[in-house]
């Protein structure tokens, strides 16, 4: 097995300074009856170009080559090519959780960076509350794309005193979309920002709040602090809130989580930065607002009056799914039908444009909703002149 | 010093300040294609919801992010650098045709709502693993969903909760070995459990008349980790099961430590009712420095109704496709189906060992942690003397009385050009040094670590403070825990600010 590093000899050696006479014995504890004396079914060992061939063919079975108009918290965004080049290095793809803080400055430098950027895009929370019980949970731009007018929800929230939790799925949208600064804790997916769709994970959660709240927050925190020469360096921190410390009264349970993600998002933030990430998303609405406008001449685009960034709900009178069917066959993904989430949308459906959507797709897309509605116009125009006939 | 330590020499080990402080106005990394749409003004499309102003984001160019990160990564120690031996954590090989093909076009970009009809690779992937899976485990049915080995834990036991409620015998209690991890009794307490201790015996097992005695109707289920956190197989593992089944409790196995079972037997044949896998160990998929993992949780029969939503089925007429109606089920566990990316990983792993390849593997770890156990028996003291499997744990008792703990002993390990092993538990071991070599090491590697394990044992003899005052070799050393959590500092501001 290639992986493995021992010749016959060693293991043979081995097992003599051991003193066991075959590996058998070395699995002795295990009662007899319950060993295995057969090979496990499971596929015969593969050579890499067999593997590779292999997931080859799945991914020319999984859309491969399709232009997509799905969203709905997912999106599929450009990814600069260095952040796979970065997030191959050995030290950050084969490190484990950065406990042994001397030798793992590199991990959690980056986590402190990838918090600072978060709280930034966030900007501070600004109010200061006291501890309240019950909380108003709402996302924006939401499931529809709409953007909320999340300081008008955060008044009446607060007025009722209750805490206001705003949740973020298209992190792309901050570059140009006020941050619900009124918040009280925000709950956000990075995924937007250099992770590939990946059919749905691993993405990257986010929990950011006020600072009085962080006592409570779940998962890992790096800390700044200073070595025995006064040196900066960083280190885990609140650990006191974790099972490792507090087991069954811990108030995190989050062991493994997402660094990997954290640092892809982490790079694509460095990479547009303060002046790219406006420039970015102005580029995703320009996308949309053109994609809407076009859509609008055929179907409804609801929601008219509210603003929206990337996502928006038309309704045809075709069902979805089979326009969607025929778009298919031109290597077109069209939006998300909404009845399979909210049966009473009816024909509704969500259809997404990012920077990587071109016109030509927009233009082909919207001319498969046109011939739709034109054939079932036609469609009834015909039935009347029959039953006038 | 140089003299005896033979793995670690010097290397050019560069400062780097904070992204932030490199950044000024006009530098740029990005460059976008000119729009093939009209230009918006977003005032006009966003009114009051425009943001005009990214704080302190930075701008840096193309090359400063490079140097900036490569040189931040020089700082981490990593697998692919050495033996990496943190006792329970599974630190194995990661191989690179994994992360090859886990980047091919169709399977990175798969968006998870795309048409079944064009799902189809991605669908295949999940469940050829999934029958690898159910296969190696010896269960029936399985649920990919969880993120990671703790979310795994939540999920058998939100599943377990189910059963006990579909048959109106809601219970209140989790039993939980006192040599557990800590994500076991936090996750009881998280589902709302209480968590009743089990004590083990002196060969390091559950005692099982301690376990027949707490035994009752009110509990829910007994997390067992096996092989368990000392190393060693639960020899009454089936003993345990029938005392739980007799009163209606389940097995619930932490699977964290299958790297000892692969292919050699299967949990499903000694009464295991549910157990999670951590595809970041055992299957090889990255740690990533912390993640992501995955944490599928594999079941017996009768608790197929409560998995997770939506379940991968195969339709009639042979594609497969999600089932989402499935009214016992506990709901979502995660959004979309889990951490896809390292479905792919895991079974291109399967794949590269096939079944001759995964029991070698599993072989050579127990063969591995013996080896070592051998290596050090007589210079730490080994608290536990039955058999070993994948890991080894021993205390730092005879260094204590130097006043060296086993903490000391890991940063002056540091200095020998190893990561540490693991200090924070068994809980039942005071000062543990919990040892797992994993396959991956060559003999070699190994009498390296051994070399540098005995060096310490004698420096905590002849020249305390060396050991006492690790590590010696890196940027920074022993920096204020304390003070980094007394006053928190958790994001840079601007000077002045
Ligand atoms: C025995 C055991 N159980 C559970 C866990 C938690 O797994 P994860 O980090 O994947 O959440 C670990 C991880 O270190 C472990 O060693």
């Amino acid at each position: 097995m290639r992986y493995l590093p021992k010749s016959p000899a060693d293991r043979e050696a081995i097992l003599k300074v051991i003193g066991a006479r075959s590996i058998d014995d070395l699995f002795a504890p295990i009662p007899e009856e319950y060993r295995l004396k057969r090979d496990l079914k499971v596929p015969r060992q593969m050579a890499e170009s067999e593997i590779v061939e292999w997931f080859r063919e799945r991914s020319r079975e999984n859309g491969d080559g399709l232009c997509s108009f799905l969203g709905a918290g997912a999106y599929l965004h450009y990814r600069p090519v260095i952040i796979d080049a970065l997030i191959s290095r050995g030290e950050f793809l084969t490190a484990y959780t950065p406990y042994q803080a001397e030798i793992s400055q590199g991990t959690l430098q980056a986590i402190f960076e990838f918090q600072t950027m978060i709280c930034e895009l966030l900007e501070e929370l600004e109010r200061m509350v006291t501890p309240k019980t019950a909380c108003v949970l709402i996302q924006s731009p939401n499931f529809f794309g709409t953007i909320e007018d999340v300081a008008a929800i955060a008044e009446i929230a607060h007025r009722k005193n209750v805490l206001l939790v705003v949740s973020i799925a298209e992190a792309v949208s901050l570059g140009i979309v006020e941050p619900p600064r009124q918040a009280d804790i925000v709950a956000m997916e990075a995924q937007s920002f250099g992770v590939p769709p990946s059919f749905g994970g691993p993405f990257c959660g986010i929990i950011a709040t006020r600072e009085q709240f962080v006592r409570q927050m779940p998962g890992r925190l790096a800390g700044q602090t200073v070595d025995r020469e006064g040196r900066r360096g960083f280190v885990l921190t609140l650990a006191t809130r974790e099972q490792h410390i507090r087991r069954e009264k811990a108030t995190s349970n989050i062991c493994t989580n997402q660094a990997l993600v954290a640092l892809m998002v982490n790079i694509f933030m460095t990479t547009y930065g303060k002046v790219g990430l406006r420039e970015l998303a102005k580029q995703n609405l320009a996308k949309a607002a053109y994609a809407a406008q076009q859509f609008g001449k055929h179907v409804k685009v609801l929601f008219p009056g509210s603003p929206r960034f990337n996502e928006f709900v038309i309704a045809t009178s075709e069902d979805p799914y089979a326009i969607n069917g025929r778009m298919l066959g031109n290597k077109i993904v069209g939006g998300l039908p909404l009845k399979k989430f909210y049966p009473e949308f009816g024909n509704a459906s969500l259809w997404c444009c990012t920077e990587l959507t071109t016109r030509t797709a927009i233009d082909t897309a919207v001319g498969f909703v046109a011939e739709s509605e034109r054939s079932i116009r036609s469609a009834k125009e015909e039935s009347v002149e029959e039953v006038a006939g | 010093m140089t003299g005896k330590i033979r793995k670690a020499t010097r290397h050019v080990n560069q400062n780097e300040g904070l992204i932030f402080e490199k950044s000024s106005p006009g530098k740029a990394a990005w460059k976008l294609p000119p729009l093939d749409v009209p230009e918006v003004d977003a005032g006009n499309l966003l009114g009051a919801s425009e943001r005009k102003d990214l704080g302190h984001m930075p701008e840096v160019s193309e090359i400063e992010i490079i140097r900036h990160f490569t040189r931040l990564s020089t700082w981490n120690y990593a697998i692919d650098l050495g033996m990496y031996p943190l006792g329970s954590c599974t630190m194995k090989y990661n191989p690179r045709v994994n992360e090859v093909v886990a980047r091919l076009e169709g399977i990175a970009n798969g968006h998870p709502y795309q048409p079944e009809r064009a799902s189809q690779g991605a669908l295949r992937i999940m469940k050829t693993l999934s029958e690898c899976l159910i296969e190696i485990t010896g269960m029936d049915a399985i649920t990919l969903q969880p993120a990671a080995g703790a979310h795994g834990e939540l999920t058998g036991l939100l599943m377990v909760r189910a059963h006990h409620e579909s048959r109106n015998s809601p219970r209140k209690k989790i039993l939980i070995p006192d040599s557990a991890h800590g994500t076991n009794p936090a996750t009881a307490a998280m589902v709302g459990y209480a968590v009743e201790n089990l004590k083990s015996n002196s060969r390091g097992m559950v005692e099982v008349s301690a376990l027949e005695a707490q035994m009752n109707e009110d509990v829910a289920a007994l997390m067992l980790t096996n092989p368990n956190t000392l190393g060693v197989f639960e020899q009454e593992i089936h003993k345990i099961a029938d005392i739980l089944h007799a009163k209606g409790g389940l097995l619930y196995m932490d699977g964290a430590n299958m790297n000892a079972l692969v292919g050699k037997v299967r949990p499903g044949d000694f009464g295991v009712d549910l157990m999670h896998l951590n595809l970041h160990k055992t299957f090889s998929t990255p740690h990533g420095g912390g993640g992501p993992g995955s944490g599928p949780v594999a079941i017996r029969k009768f608790l197929e109704p409560f998995l997770p939503r939506p379940v991968l089925t195969t339709k009639s007429d042979g594609t497969l496709g999600f089932d989402y109606d499935r009214a016992q089920s506990v709901g979502r566990v995660r959004s979309f189906y889990g951490n896809f990316g390292m479905f792919v990983r895991a079974l291109a792993y399967i794949m590269a060992n096939g079944p001759d390849g995964l029991r070698q593997t599993t072989e050579d770890a127990v063969l591995n942690a013996n080896y070592i156990r051998k290596g050090l028996e007589g210079t730490y003291d080994l608290p536990y003397s039955t058999p070993s499997m994948h890991e080894v744990i021993f205390s730092d008792r005879v260094q204590a009385k130097r006043g060296v703990k086993t903490m000391d002993v890991a940063k002056r390990l540091i200095d020998y050009g190893f990561h540490p092993y693991t200090t924070a538990f068994p809980l039942i071991v005071p000062g543990a040094l919990m040892i797992e070599p994993t396959e991956s090491e060559s003999k070699e590697e190994m009498d390296l670590f051994i070399e540098a394990m005995k060096s310490i044992a004698e420096e905590a003899e002849n020249d305390l403070q060396t050991v006492l005052s690790a590590p010696h070799s890196t940027r920074v050393s022993r920096l204020d825990e304390t003070a980094a959590a007394r006053k928190p500092v958790l994001r840079w501001k601007p000077e002045g600010s």
